[in-house]
């Protein structure tokens, strides 16, 4: 039995519900038992460091003072999202690196009738424990139905590989963890540079163009490489490239229809597992054609919106149009 | 002081050196930000994938905070640009925490009210009311808000996203919320009066 203590973060009760769905179906396959912190919190994300530092610290440290009282046979933290797992591991690093911040956020904690000793946990993300703890053999010896003939990019975004502050990836900007596992899984893996370049962030909903311009790098890339989808480690980037690739097609003039999904989507399939119990059908942009090369055939979902049959007739708004995003920019 | 122009920072003129302002923000910063040992190489700004849309590069805003460009700095929009990659900071020889200290300029900015573009600054604070609110993130209303408040001409196109999102399940409509709210907001409370004295 592998028992770890999970800190599954917002996203995958909402936008990575798929995440979570079908991280559920890997783990009696590889033995795998996680035990939720009670009553965790937010961790801030990318925005509350830059609002006001020992609250922000503190926020963190909740969570790590939880998981430390629940700490029985394990001292490892899994977090499955990027952003999670960086600020949960910065946070430990941090308060070691600079004690006088330690001793601050420790006052914080006690006013809630909590403490925490940085160091006592280690912080992990689910792919590393996945790839390093129970292994790539033990993966390939799981599959049942290999994924021969889907190709695939890897997209390990940014957060994940870089600052490290552990060493724990083989490398900060290409690592190949996540080539391997695919690799794994049978999944004809295209190389691809970009597999830690970032996907814009929180930058599609305050400059927009900034972060256009990223998604359409990664995207660009993957088609011109010849790949049927992305495949990530992480919510932001999940929510991003796929969210956000309508919004960015329309800006460019372009045409891309790049699906993205979840590394434990794709372990779910190959270990014999049905596309609607991997939560395949919530992404925006279909994986329904992709997933054809492996001859797995998606029930049609239903399109969001019809499309309108005539562009005059009643008043509407009128769409954001290139133009207009120029007078939006952030300068 | 008479502040300098950009020309003269890019020239590498830095008259008479007042480090105030550049250890105040290495002391406001998380961890050991070795900020003073920059040696202006710019690698930083080679490596950014956003660099395009800054006004000046990292590497450019730390020369000033050299050269104590107060009010340049904070009015700036490269930290709010940053997108927290960390490409810089694997590659920069001096191992400065680069996008810890665009965190705490970020933090400076909005006290000093000095930025003047409020849409990164008003995402931040929305997001950490709803946290500070709920303890988890609540997108629906984050979104919400902030795409009223900022973005309303990208509204009627971003319908059909936010349509997908909602009927697949993927925003939840309700918030969560933690039990144990009333220990977090003594928590976050005591870490604002400690922020204060520090």
């Amino acid at each position: 039995m592998n028992k770890y203590l999970l800190y599954p973060g917002c996203s995958m009760e909402s936008s990575a519900k798929a995440y979570m769905e079908s991280l559920n179906t890997i783990m009696e396959p590889l033995d795998l038992n996680f035990e939720e912190i009670n009553d965790w919190n937010c961790c801030g994300a990318t925005e509350y460091l830059g609002i006001n530092l020992i609250p922000a610290y503190s926020l963190i440290a909740r969570n790590l003072a939880l998981a430390a009282n629940q700490m029985k046979d394990t001292r490892t933290v899994v977090a499955p999202c990027s952003a999670c797992y960086l600020n949960l591991a910065k946070a430990d690093h941090y308060m070691q690196e600079r004690p006088s911040l330690g001793v601050k956020v420790n006052e914080a904690l006690e006013a809630g009738g909590l403490q925490y000793k940085a160091g006592t946990l280690d912080v992990r993300h689910l792919i590393d424990i996945l790839v390093y703890d129970i292994g790539l053999e033990t993966i390939r010896s799981k599959v049942t139905h290999p994924l021969k003939g889907l190709k695939v990019v890897p997209y390990m975004g940014c957060m994940l590989p870089r600052p490290d502050y552990q060493n724990r990836w083989s490398d900060h900007e290409h690592p190949t963890e996540l080539d391997d596992l695919l690799r794994a899984l049978g999944a004809d893996v295209i190389d691809y540079p970009l597999t830690t370049s970032c996907c814009g962030g929180h930058m599609t909903q305050i400059g927009p163009e900034t972060a256009f311009e990223l998604l359409r790098r990664l995207v660009a890339d993957a088609d011109e490489r010849g790949a049927h989808m992305m495949v990530t480690v992480c919510p932001m980037c999940q929510m991003n490239v796929d969210a956000y690739q309508g919004e960015m097609n329309h800006y460019f003039g372009t045409h891309y229809h790049m699906p993205i999904l979840f590394f434990t989507q794709l372990m779910g399939l190959a270990f014999g597992r049905k596309p609607g119990e991997v939560g395949i059908g919530t992404e925006l942009v279909s994986s329904r054609n992709a997933l054809t090369n492996i001859g797995l055939e998606v029930p049609v979902t239903q399109e969001p919106v019809a499309k309108r049959k005539k562009d005059e007739g009643l008043p509407m708004p009128r769409r954001w149009t290139k133009r207009e995003a120029g007078k939006e920019t952030v300068k | 002081m008479p502040h300098m122009t950009d020309e003269r920072v890019r020239a590498g003129i830095t008259h008479e050196e007042d480090l105030s302002l550049l250890n105040e923000v290495s002391m406001k910063t998380a961890g050991v930000s070795h900020l003073e040992m920059c040696i202006q190489c710019g690698t930083c700004g080679g490596s950014c994938p956003a660099a395009m849309d800054m006004d000046h590069t990292p590497r450019m805003l730390f020369a000033m905070l050299r050269a104590g460009m107060r009010e340049e700095v904070l009015r700036s929009n490269t930290p709010w640009i940053c997108v927290s990659c960390y490409h810089c900071v694997v590659r920069c020889p001096q191992e400065v925490h680069i996008a810890d200290v665009m965190y705490t300029l970020k933090g400076m900015a909005s006290k000093a009210k000095l930025y003047r573009n409020s849409t990164a600054p008003h995402f931040s604070q929305t997001f950490v009311y709803m946290v500070e609110t709920f303890g988890r993130s609540y997108e629906l209303g984050l979104v919400a808000l902030h795409y009223l408040r900022h973005f309303p001409l990208r509204l009627p196109g971003m319908m059909p996203m936010g349509f997908g999102m909602v009927t697949k399940g993927r925003m939840a409509i309700p918030p969560k919320k933690i039990k144990h709210m009333d220990q977090l907001k003594k928590i976050l409370d005591r870490a604002k009066q400690l922020e204060l004295t520090s």
